[in-house]
């Protein structure tokens, strides 16, 4: 990679979505901070957080919004992904029930949000299955659909690879099973979400090296320079 | 805009940052409650055995405004500083509602008896008649060590601070110098599971049959608060899951739903050292239950506090309209991820909190031109959609803006002061959020949206102001939060960029250093203050200011344990400083193991603690220093009229 010139800068708006407690904090804590709490309390309301994603040709800038899952604040998340590029639908893999709210939030997203909306399917706590750890290749090889609960092998995956999986691929989807706990797959999500976006819906924004620095390698009319950072984020999410 | 909404319990409370009036509003003394009370004041026949302390009792009473504001005038006139003149014999009536179990026929008492119609509370006011009558004929129970554990709860004289033995007496009068409750060996029975309190009782498992192991844990609490609907859905408890609860749930909805129906609602019974106190609100049930001698007032105002975290939760208006479409609405749904929030509520009252109990607020001590650089500051950076701007630091506040019209009331205050810096939840995930909530004290009826960003007050906070630690690694004392609150949903982005500007302002004219070098320094010890002091702890609050001071609670009052002793004792003398017919303004006492003092007058409430040896003069004297000291400092200790657009 060509260090000495800055590569050109975008922001990505990103919205998570989930039933409570499937580990949408958690994942962009790892994402964000590389943590992990094993006992994080529910989200309440929304946590709006940063983070740079280095891509080969440019650099991403996600503005995430991390919404609560609890019932109750349902009724505030169209204002959240009204202007997102791009979701991260969240269940549970070891609880089934949560595959179906995802559902639920990907019919969403498809009737509600921007038509070009880049959506990810993630099966998050890869960890508490017999598999992980063991092999970071996922998907291919398809689960048992038996595998209930803890049994002897300590798996308690409910929701199989392949029915999530033939799920995502119906609906256009990105999918991956991640687990916060052991990082497995976090940074994965957030740079396939990145190579995703198309390129036209790119805003540009001005880094801190940008602004000296206004000739790009892109396709400059496809990037809109102009616009002064805080108006690109101000419009986003908030009307 | 819920701003012209505003519902009239608010205008009746004064803010902590209001100026203008002297009324003190109990955290959650709800305006209903306020205006029963002072129509059963004036059904009330007049109380013939004592005038004198009927008047001081309305002017005791911090919920009657207009009492207040007739009676203060004369008082400020006359202020008692006769720290001399000591009545010990009304230290054993602190609070009129002592009567109602000092007599061993009425364990179970409902206070309705004097013809309320509506009945709905009375905090102490009726079951201080009762109390009145026998001033003059118990009083002498006090004097007498040998009957304490009488359900005697309130006698100062063993305010929870347990007797020792008399080997200890022998050897603690050895020592000149010796500090309160330095025998912690002697925790008496009140406190002695005080450790395991707050441990979490299991699951109940019926495979292993657990069930009688986890109920005597549930019974060895000191503090229980429930809440059911009156249709007996359990919706919240404090210890055991619902299994184990169940069936005390069935019987407090039973008793309460008793008495309710005969028009005669119960408000509170003792068994035992164990106090019981019921709060109805609308369809809810709170249920308080205490061995830790709190007064039916305090748990009360705990439960109407219990009562707020709802509210802020769903609304005043949800809540009805849950309740009036089906009556046996199971509340547990709605309110999903509230119980994290009542939880460590109800855990700040019984570790013991000074705000609390004062229904005030704690300010981080700076010089006033930097609070008023700091003021000016949020002012220049107002957006239009600005409601109220808050700073706090270590959990203490350092500005307020906030428009002309609208004061902030202390129970919502506490409520938020709750979500950010005890329950921990929005602090943990790091980043900047935005939080709905209802500020019931504000308006009940509507949702305001609160944005929320930390920094860290640690040296190298540069980087983590732009990317906040978490939860693990800072603790609350570390955390300057920048709250701004608006009543427009969709105004995340422009509060952001408020905020941003006033970071960045602080940065550049030099507050943000001193806020954060504030904050490491903490809190000073009385002798910091006064250097030679007898004093241990105190607490003043400025009433006009809705605000209090205290020292440090180290050395003498590290611990866990110490604090609640310490916590008692200010229990038992606010108590008693807050009685009805509280008629002395200075209270004086001693018990084995400290000597404390009370001193109320119209501008402030002053309570401290010294060591047992100290002599009357020169606690005395000591606490005439420290008033000194504070009014020396008053515009460094409190926020005088804020930033007020
Ligand atoms: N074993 C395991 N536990 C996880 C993982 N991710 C999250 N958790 C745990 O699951 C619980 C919930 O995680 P959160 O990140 O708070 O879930 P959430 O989706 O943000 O929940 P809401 O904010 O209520 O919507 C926490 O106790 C986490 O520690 C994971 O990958 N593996
Ligand atoms: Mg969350």
């Amino acid at each position: 990679m060509a260090d000495s010139t800055p590569k050109p800068s975008s922001s990505v708006k990103l919205v998570l979505l989930g039933e409570a407690a499937v580990g949408k904090s958690s994942l962009v804590l790892r994402f964000v901070n590389n943590d992990f709490q094993e006992n994080k309390e529910p989200t309440i309301g929304a946590a709006f957080l940063t983070q740079k994603c280095n891509l080969p040709t440019r650099t991403i800038k996600f503005e995430i919004w991390d919404t609560a899952g609890q019932e109750r604040f349902a009724s505030l998340a169209p204002m959240y992904y009204r202007n997102a590029q791009s979701a991260l639908v969240v269940y549970d893999l070891t609880k089934p029930t949560s595959l179906i709210k995802a559902k639920h939030w990907v019919a969403e997203l498809q009737r509600q949000a921007s038509p070009g909306i880049v959506i990810a399917l993630v099966g998050n706590k890869l960890d508490l299955t017999n598999e992980a750890g063991a092999s970071n290749s996922l998907g291919d090889d398809a689960e048992s659909d038996a595998a209930d609960g803890e049994d002897v092998d300590g798996d308690a995956r409910k929701v199989s690879t392949a029915e999530a999986q033939s799920y995502a691929e119906e609906e256009g989807l990105l999918f991956f099973e991640t687990s916060a706990k052991l990082g497995t797959n976090v940074t994965e999500v957030f740079t396939a979400i990145a190579n995703a976006i198309p390129e036209t819906s790119l805003k540009g924004i001005r880094g801190p090296g940008a602004a000296a620095a206004p000739a790009r390698t892109e396709d400059p009319s496809r990037v809109n320079l102009t616009g002064p950072r805080d108006s690109a984020s101000k419009e986003g999410c908030a009307c | 805009m819920p701003l012209d909404e505003r519902s009239t319990d608010a205008s009746e409370h004064a803010g902590p940052t209001s100026i203008d009036t002297e009324e003190e509003s109990d955290s959650g003394n709800h305006s209903r409650v306020d205006k029963n009370n002072n129509k059963g004041e004036k059904q009330r026949p007049p109380l013939p055995p004592r005038p004198k302390a009927g008047l001081l009792q309305s002017d005791a009473s911090p919920n009657s405004p207009q009492s207040v504001k007739g009676l203060r005038p004369s008082l400020q006139s006359k202020p008692t500083t006769a720290l001399s003149s000591v009545d010990i014999q009304t230290l054993s009536f602190p609070d009129g509602s002592r009567g109602t179990f000092s007599t061993p026929g009425s364990r179970l008492v409902s206070e309705s008896v004097m013809g309320l119609s509506t009945g709905t509370s009375t905090p102490s006011g009726k079951a201080s008649r009762a109390g009145i009558d026998m001033d003059d004929t118990t009083s002498l129970i006090s004097y007498a060590p040998t009957l304490r554990g009488n359900g005697d709860l309130e006698s100062l004289l063993d305010s929870g601070l347990d007797s020792p033995s008399p080997a200890w007496k022998l050897l603690s009068t050895q020592s000149e110098a010796a500090n309160p409750f330095e025998s912690f060996e002697y925790e008496g029975p009140s406190l002695h599971s005080f450790d395991k309190e707050f441990d979490e009782i299991e699951a109940v498992d019926t495979k292993r049959g657990n069930e009688e192991e986890l109920l005597i844990q549930w019974k060895s609490k000191l503090k229980h608060y429930i809440i059911l609907s009156s249709a007996g859905k359990p919706i919240y408890s404090r210890h055991g899951d619902q299994n184990l609860i169940n069936g005390y749930i069935g019987i407090i909805q039973t008793i309460i739903s008793f008495f309710e129906s005969a028009k005669d609602p119960l408000l509170g019974f003792t068994a035992g050292n164990t106090r019981f106190v019921v709060v109805t609100q609308g369809p809810l049930y709170l249920f308080a239950i205490s061995k830790l001698k709190e007064t039916d007032a305090q748990l009360r105002a705990q439960l109407d506090a219990l009562y707020m975290q709802i509210l802020s939760t769903l609304t005043l208006s949800n809540l009805t309209h849950l309740f009036t479409n089906r009556p046996n609405t199971d509340l547990r749904r709605p309110l999903e991820g509230t119980e994290t929030l009542l939880s460590s509520l109800s855990d700040t009252f019984t570790k013991g909190s000074a705000s609390s109990l004062l229904s005030a607020l704690e300010c981080l001590k700076i010089r006033k031109t930097q609070r008023y650089v700091i003021n000016n500051t949020m002012l220049k950076a107002r957006t239009p959609n600005l409601l109220y701007g808050l700073i706090v630091a270590g959990g203490r506040l350092v500005s307020v803006a906030r428009p002309k019209r609208h004061s902030l009331h202390p129970g919502d205050l506490q409520l938020i002061f709750n979500m950010l810096f005890e329950a921990g939840s929005v602090k943990a995930g790091g980043g900047e959020n935005w939080i709905p909530l209802c500020l019931p004290g504000f308006n009940n009826r509507g949702y305001l949206y609160m944005y929320v960003s930390f920094i860290s007050a640690r040296e190298n906070a540069e980087n983590v102001a732009e990317r906040p630690s978490t939860a693990s690694s800072v603790s609350q004392e570390d955390e300057i939060a920048i709250l701004l609150i608006s009543a427009e949903k969709e105004s995340f982005f422009e509060l952001k960029e408020m905020r941003d500007d006033i970071v960045e302002q602080l940065e550049k004219n030099g507050s943000m250093d001193i806020i954060k070098k504030a904050v490491r320094v903490g809190r000073s010890s009385a002798t910091e203050m006064v250097p030679g002091t007898p004093l241990r702890h105190f607490l003043y609050k400025s009433r006009a200011n809705v605000q209090f001071t205290m020292p440090s609670f180290s050395p003498d009052f590290g611990s866990a344990l110490a604090r609640r002793k310490l916590m008692n004792l200010y229990h038992a003398l606010h108590a008693s400083a807050h009685a009805k017919h509280a008629h002395t303004k200075v209270i004086h006492c001693i018990s084995t193991d400290s000597v404390s003092l009370v001193w109320t007058t119209a501008s402030f409430e002053f309570y401290c603690i010294a060591g047992p040896n100290t002599s009357r003069a020169a606690l005395a004297q000591g606490a005439n220093k420290i008033i000194q000291w504070v009014k020396r400092e008053e515009e460094r200790l409190f926020i005088i009229g804020g930033a007020v657009f």
